[in-house]
């Protein structure tokens, strides 16, 4: 793996994301959420997109833009329906918009699982509930499981808080959540960051996401105070 | 119809779950009426709560400065960190779910049946969009689940049943039911009835119809 690229702005950064594309999207409702690449993919025109994230969106921004645009096909996540989801909660009434419904430890299993070589796992989570019809089982030592299989990307799009050159990172208290994961699951990898320092200034024992998983990042200036709007 | 009978409110139930979880617990509150558990915690439990968004050691609520976008729990209200706090990501969150490492969760239901299969993800309405979160995985993960509810919903019908009607979220993984009028027991010997509030065993018997086991007088923990 080359090293990480440093770009200068989210637009370069995912202008070549192609329509159809498979989009891994980072965040826990606002946290972690990479609002500024997912602006820049609603500006650069791709569309028909399948994106993998724990929720469809929050308010009019990031992935509720992408959303509110039309250029979803299809959300893979645990969360749609949040008070502030009216972009999903429109074109998912209106038919526009396809849902896969995963528990939220069986998505970031299955992501986690794309990134580590997996082909699959047997999880007790779900057995016997609807949203395990359909796929295959095994009673183990006595207790149910349902066989997941991994959900690997295209691209992922993630925010950490600090990368250096080589794109090592470094996350903030929950904005952790899937970024680490999902660096591991997609064929391309980008990231926004607070700040991106130099090779060496991060100490190699505070390192999350080793740089070899990390394609493209993009120094952006947070405005925390819509960041942290609540739903 | 019972509805006249009155017990206990939401906030003294959230005391009485507090007090039945032993000292040093690691337990995760679900959203909504399991989260004011953590207002009746004793200072010095030595309780640890899990929050599935990828915190160990969280704390209260956080206000004015204390607001921080990047450190918020699983129903996305900004909290604190308490001293020995920890960060993780969120496969790291679920295996520490999944492999049995959480002592106790507290969950919300829309029904819970005898055998402890639980509801609580899907009224299964079709115009209602589905989210189910980390309720499946916290239901089957934790070494022990409680529910917290009213005994009746809305239009006087149980929620502790034979049977549960609306979609499952995990199959026979409930332990204990708190509920406004009774805390119950799922156990091997059948629905046991530890405590009874505002209504006595003989009354509660009228308002479900499943077989219950009187335990109010026994010592049951």
């Amino acid at each position: 793996m080359s090293r990480a690229q440093i770009f200068a702005t989210a637009a370069e950064a995912v202008a070549d994301i192609r329509d159809g594309a498979t989009v891994l999207v980072g965040g826990f409702g606002s946290a972690g959420h990479p609002a500024q690449l997912l602006e820049a993919l609603l500006d650069s025109g791709a569309t028909d997109l399948t994106v993998v994230s724990n929720n469809a969106g929050n308010a009019d921004h990031g992935l509720a833009a992408l959303i509110g645009g039309g250029r979803v096909r299809k959300m893979v996540c645990s969360f749609p329906r949040q008070a502030d989801s009216w972009h999903f909660d429109a074109r998912y009434r209106a038919g526009q918009l396809e849902l896969e419904l995963v528990p939220q430890g069986n998505l970031a299993e299955r992501i986690r699982a794309a990134g580590a070589g997996i082909g699959g796992f047997f999880t007790p989570t779900g057995y016997g509930t609807a949203l395990a019809e359909g796929k295959e089982t095994r009673v183990i030592d006595g207790r149910g499981y349902v066989l997941e299989s991994p959900i690997r990307g295209d691209v992922a799009l993630i925010a950490a808080h600090r990368s250096d050159e080589l794109g090592n990172l470094v996350y903030r208290k929950t904005a952790r959540n899937f970024g680490p994961i999902m660096a591991t699951a997609a064929a391309v990898t980008i990231v926004q960051v607070d700040s991106v320092d130099a090779a060496g200034s991060i100490n190699p024992e505070d390192v999350i996401t080793p740089g070899l998983y990390v394609d493209r990042v993009v120094p952006i200036v947070r405005n925390l105070a819509r960041a942290g709007e609540r739903p | 119809m019972t509805n006249a009978v009155k017990g206990i409110d939401p906030e003294t139930m959230a005391s009485i779950v507090a007090r039945d979880i032993p000292a040093g617990s690691v337990v995760n509150l679900g959203i909504g009426l399991p989260t004011k558990v953590s207002n009746y915690l004793p200072p010095d439990s030595g309780v640890m709560l899990h929050t599935e968004n990828g915190m160990l050691g969280m704390g209260p609520e956080a206000v004015g400065d204390q607001i921080d976008p990047d450190l918020i729990n699983a129903g996305k209200v900004p909290v604190t960190e308490e001293s020995g706090a920890c960060y993780f990501h969120h496969a790291d969150s679920f295996a520490m779910m999944r492999g049995g490492h959480i002592d106790i969760c507290v969950m919300g239901a829309y029904q819970v049946a005898v055998n402890g299969d639980l509801a609580n993800w899907h009224t299964g309405r079709p115009d209602d969009i589905p989210a189910v979160g980390g309720a499946m995985d916290l239901a089957i993960g934790a070494k022990q689940t409680y529910v917290m509810m009213n005994l009746l919903s809305k239009d006087g019908s149980p929620k502790l049943v034979d049977q549960c009607t609306y979609p499952l979220t995990g199959l026979a993984c409930v332990k204990r039911i708190y509920t406004d009028l009774a805390v119950f027991l799922i156990h091997p010997e059948g629905v046991v009835v530890r405590n009874v509030y505002g209504i006595d065993f003989a009354g509660l018997t009228t308002l479900v119809e499943i077989p219950l086991v009187d335990g109010t007088r026994r010592g049951w923990s």
